[in-house]
C-alpha cells in the first residue's frame, strides 16, 4: 500500500521518494555501492520522523486521529478478535452502519464488540456516513448492551465518530433521548465496559458508547467536546482558526491523561497507527486483557458503586 | 420659547422641559407579535405576552420563585463556583467570560438548585441561568444537578428541572462532555430508588444538556413553541443544504413525533405538574412514617 503522508510529515515525505529512487537505480546498475546509501537515508528518515513526532500539535494530532489510512472498528475485529458476528439494527427503524457490533472471542473469551464504523472508499463512507451515526445506531449499541448484560459479556467499545449526524431525520427520530438514554444505562450496566478511543472522538456521538469502567486511548487519537473546526468558528468566528481551538481544548490523549479524563494511553508505532497496524492490534489486545483481568476481580456491586464514583468526581470547582 | 415661559425667571426653567421622558423598563415589546406591553402587567402574567401566549425567556431565580410555594425553599450548593482548570482562551479568556457573567446575572453559575414546596409537596426543583454564558453545562452545573438529585433520592421527594440551555461549555473541553454522563448516571440512580423525575424544557434547550439530563425525564414537558434539539438548526441547515420545515425543533414538533408527553403553558405549571406528581409517590422515607 503507498503511504500517505500529511502536510507536516512532508519532509519525512520527500526523503522516502529518494530512498525508494535509489532503490530502483540499485536495482538497475550493480557497479555503484547504493545499499550504504540507502541505509544511511533510511537511518536519517527514522530520526527525521522520531523528531517531527516528539513535538506534534494538537491540530497535528488531530490530523493522524483522521488519517485515511487509520485501522478503523472492523480493522480491529479482525485483527484483536476471533469469530465476530456483526449483529444488525435496532429492531425499530432501520440498521445504522455507522455503528457496527456483535459478539466475539477475545484470547477465547466470548465479550461484545461495539464501535462507530468509517468508510474507505467514497462509496462505503457514504454508506458509513462518514462514521456519524444516527439514533438507530446508539439504540442498536443500547440492544447489543443489554445482551451483553443477559450473558455475562464484558462490553468493548471502539469510538472513532466525527459526532453526531446533524441531520432532520436525526432529530425527528430523537437523536438527544437516543444518546441520552445509552449514557443513562451504561452507568448502571452489570457488566464491565471498557472504552477505547481509536480515532476521533467526536462529542456526544462518542460519548454515547463512551461510558464504563475504563478508558482507553490510542497515542494520537482525539477527544473533545466539540470538533476543533466547530469551536474555532463559534469562539473564533472562523473555522480556519481549528488548530488554535484544538490547543486550547486540549484533546490529546497525553493532555486528557494529566487531566485523569481518561486511564491509559496505548501508544502507536513511530508514525502513527497506519504504520504499523498489527502491532498497535497487539498492544491494544494486552491493554484490554490486563483492564479485563483487573475489572473480573470486583464483583457487580463494587463495579457499579466505582463506576458511578469515577462519574462523579469528574468536576472541576471550588466550594465555599 | 413661549410667552408663559418667558415669563418664567430663569432658574425655574428647565432645559427641555417639554419633553416627557419615560421611565426605562416601563414597557416591553413581544419578541413574537411586536406588541408593546406594560411590564407589569407581563410580569403578573408570568411573563407570558398578554396578546399573543408567547412565553418570554425568564431567568433561573424567577423560574423557581413562580414554580415553588413561598415558604419553605431553600437553595442547595450555593457555594460552588467555577474554575478556569485549562486556562482556556479564545478570543477572551474564560477567566474574564465568568467574571463578566457572574457580574450581568448575579449568580456564580449557569444552575441554581432549591429545595421547596409544590403546593405543599415536597420537592427539589432546579433551574438553568440562560444568560449565564448560554446556561452552558460545565463542572459546576453539573455538580449542583447531581446534588440536587441526590438531594431528591435523600428526600424521597420529585425533582424537577427547567432547562435552558446552549449545551455543554466548550471552555471546559472535556470535563464538560463528561457532566453529561455524570448528571445521566445521577438520574438512573434516582430512577432504580423509584424517585420521579420531571424534566420541563424551555426556549432553548439544546446539544449536550438535551442529549443527556434533559431527555431523561419519567415525563418530559415543552413550554410552547420552545427550541429543543441536538444540533443547532443553522448546522443542520449548512449540513443538508435545505430550509427546514417550519416548526423544526419546536415543542410541538417534539411532541409530534413522540419525544416529549405534553406541552404546558407556564401559567398552569404548577397546577398541572403537582397532580401528576400527586401520583407519582416516591417510596416513603423510613423515619418519618413506619413503613408497614
Amino acid at each position: 500500500m503507498k503511504m500517505n503522508f500529511l502536510e507536516f510529515e512532508r519532509p519525512i515525505a520527500e526523503l522516502e521518494e529518494k530512498i525508494s529512487e535509489l532503490r530502483h537505480v540499485a536495482g538497475s546498475d550493480d557497479d555503484i555501492d547504493i545499499g550504504s546509501e540507502i541505509a544511511k537515508l533510511e537511518e536519517k528518515s527514522k530520526k527525521l520522523t522520531e523528531s517531527i513526532f516528539s513535538s506534534l500539535t494538537a491540530w497535528q494530532v488531530s490530523q493522524l486521529a483522521r488519517h485515511p489510512q487509520r485501522a478503523y472498528t472492523l480493522d480491529y475485529t479482525q485483527s484483536i478478535f476471533t469469530d465476530f458476528h456483526e449483529l444488525c439494527g435496532d429492531r425499530a427503524f432501520a440498521d445504522d452502519p455507522a455503528i457496527v457490533g456483535g459478539p466475539a472471542r477475545l484470547d477465547g473469551r466470548p465479550v461484545m464488540v461495539i464501535g462507530h464504523q468509517k468508510g474507505r472508499d467514497t462509496k462505503e463512507k457514504i454508506r458509513r456516513n462518514f462514521g456519524m451515526p444516527r439514533p438507530e445506531g446508539y439504540r442498536k449499541a443500547l440492544r447489543l448492551m443489554k445482551m451483553a448484560e443477559r450473558f455475562n459479556l464484558p462490553v468493548l467499545t471502539f469510538i472513532d465518530t466525527p459526532g453526531a449526524y446533524p441531520g432532520v431525520g436525526a432529530e425527528e427520530r430523537g437523536q438527544s433521548e437516543a444518546i441520552a438514554r445509552n449514557l443513562f444505562e451504561m452507568s448502571g450496566l452489570k457488566t464491565p465496559i471498557i472504552c477505547t478511543v481509536i480515532g476521533e472522538g467526536g462529542s456526544g456521538g462518542a460519548l454515547a458508547v463512551g461510558v464504563g469502567d475504563r478508558v482507553l486511548m490510542l497515542q494520537h487519537s482525539i477527544y473533545s467536546v466539540i470538533s476543533p473546526e466547530g469551536c474555532a468558528s463559534i469562539l473564533w468566528k472562523s473555522a480556519e482558526k481549528a488548530s488554535d481551538a484544538a490547543e486550547a481544548l486540549g484533546i490529546t490523549a497525553q493532555r486528557l491523561k494529566e487531566l485523569e479524563l481518561i486511564d491509559e494511553i496505548v501508544q502507536e508505532p513511530l508514525g502513527g497507527v497506519h504504520r504499523n497496524p498489527e502491532a498497535t492490534a497487539a498492544d491494544i489486545k494486552q491493554a484490554l486483557l490486563a483492564n479485563l483481568e483487573a475489572l473480573d476481580t470486583l464483583d457487580t456491586d463494587t463495579l457499579l458503586v466505582q463506576r458511578k464514583a469515577r462519574l462523579m468526581n469528574i468536576g472541576t470547582f471550588k466550594e465555599g | 420659547m413661549s410667552w408663559f415661559e418667558k415669563l418664567l425667571p430663569s432658574r425655574i426653567r428647565t432645559e427641555g422641559g417639554s419633553k416627557k421622558t419615560v421611565p426605562e423598563g416601563l414597557w416591553s415589546q413581544c419578541p413574537k407579535c411586536n406588541a408593546i406591553l406594560y411590564r407589569a402587567e407581563l410580569e403578573r402574567n408570568a411573563s407570558v405576552c398578554t396578546k399573543c401566549d408567547h412565553h418570554h425567556r425568564i431567568g433561573a431565580r424567577r423560574r423557581l420563585d413562580l414554580f415553588l410555594d413561598e415558604n419553605d425553599r431553600e437553595e442547595i450548593a450555593a457555594d460552588l463556583q467555577p474554575i478556569d482548570v485549562l486556562n482556556f482562551k479564545d478570543s477572551k479568556k474564560y477567566k474574564d467570560r465568568l467574571v463578566q457573567a457572574q457580574k450581568n446575572t448575579e449568580e456564580n453559575d449557569a444552575l441554581v438548585v432549591m429545595k421547596g414546596k409544590l403546593k405543599g409537596l415536597p420537592v427539589v426543583a432546579t433551574a438553568f441561568e440562560f444568560s449565564f454564558m448560554g446556561g452552558s453545562m460545565g463542572s459546576v452545573v453539573g455538580e449542583r444537578f447531581v446534588r440536587a438529585a441526590a438531594a431528591a433520592e435523600e428526600a424521597s421527594c420529585p425533582l424537577i428541572c427547567f432547562s435552558a440551555s446552549g449545551g455543554a461549555r466548550m471552555q471546559e473541553a472535556l470535563i464538560s462532555l463528561m457532566q453529561m454522563a455524570k448528571t445521566s448516571a445521577a438520574l438512573a440512580s434516582l430512577s432504580g430508588k423509584g424517585v420521579p423525575f420531571v424534566s420541563v424544557l424551555t426556549d432553548p434547550t439544546m446539544g449536550g444538556v438535551s442529549a443527556s439530563l434533559a431527555m431523561l425525564g419519567d415525563i418530559n414537558v415543552g413550554e410552547p413553541n420552545a427550541l429543543i434539539g441536538f444540533a443547532g438548526p443553522r448546522v443542520i441547515e449548512q449540513t443538508v443544504r435545505e430550509t427546514l420545515p417550519e416548526g423544526f425543533q419546536r415543542s410541538e414538533f417534539l411532541l409530534d413525533h413522540g419525544a416529549i408527553d405534553m406541552i404546558v403553558d407556564r401559567r398552569q405549571m404548577r397546577d398541572k405538574l403537582h397532580s401528576i406528581l400527586s401520583m407519582l409517590s416516591p417510596p416513603v422515607v423510613s423515619g418519618d412514617v413506619v413503613e408497614s
